[in-house]
């Protein structure tokens, strides 16, 4: 028993841990594109690490694949909000609109 | 358990208050838009945690929503931003 608590704590401070790591990340990085990187990836990952620390506690296994399912969902609107987020923010800077401005 | 929940809660907590800072230096739009997408992500994360900490298991709801509710925003700014912002920001002179 005392294996699965050690195993949830880590998994649930590493992943607290990469949502600092990520936010560190949008603070510090120069540009948007590559702060909308440090924070897609990061907090994805981070939310991964603390569903899977969460699903021990949980007593029935449909609550189980809930979480689960959250975070694909998380994942997903997470990628498609970097993807339109960038192209707005990529659109106004005329240094590198230039290579292939085929729209 | 319970202290290992209540500390990745408040790392979580600390996480939030740092995206603040970025809201408020944020030179473009799209910077401020990103703190509002951790935000929702940091949401989730935080709602799970303190489902499972305060035993309510509707929190894990609360959780799916607020992951729906922080695409829509973004989609939103995204939309909103395209036509306005193009020529006021910067003398754009495409399209």
């Amino acid at each position: 028993m005392m294996l699965i608590d050690l195993l949830r704590a880590l998994l649930l401070l590493s992943g607290a841990l990469f949502f600092l790591v990520g936010t560190l990340g949008i603070l510090r990085f120069p540009d948007t594109p590559s702060r909308i990187h440090a924070l897609t990836k990061v907090d994805n990952l981070g939310l991964g690490l603390i569903v899977l620390g969460l699903l021990p506690g949980v007593e029935h296994w449909p609550v189980a694949i809930k979480m689960i399912l959250i975070w694909l969902l998380a994942i997903a609107a997470s990628a498609l909000a970097g993807h339109l987020v960038v192209r707005v923010c990529r659109e106004f800077r005329p240094s590198n609109a230039g290579e292939q401005q085929d729209d | 358990m319970t202290q290992v929940l209540w500390i990745s809660t408040l790392l979580l907590l600390l996480a939030l208050l740092l995206g603040l800072w970025r809201i408020w230096a944020g030179p473009g739009r799209a910077d401020r838009m990103l703190a509002a997408q951790l935000f929702g992500t940091t949401g989730v994360g935080l709602l799970l945690l303190l489902a499972e900490l305060m035993q309510q298991p509707a929190l894990r709801d609360v959780a799916l929503v607020l992951a729906l509710l922080a695409i829509m925003a973004t989609v939103a700014f995204v939309a909103r931003t395209q036509p306005a912002d193009h020529h006021s920001e910067q003398d754009h002179d495409a399209d």
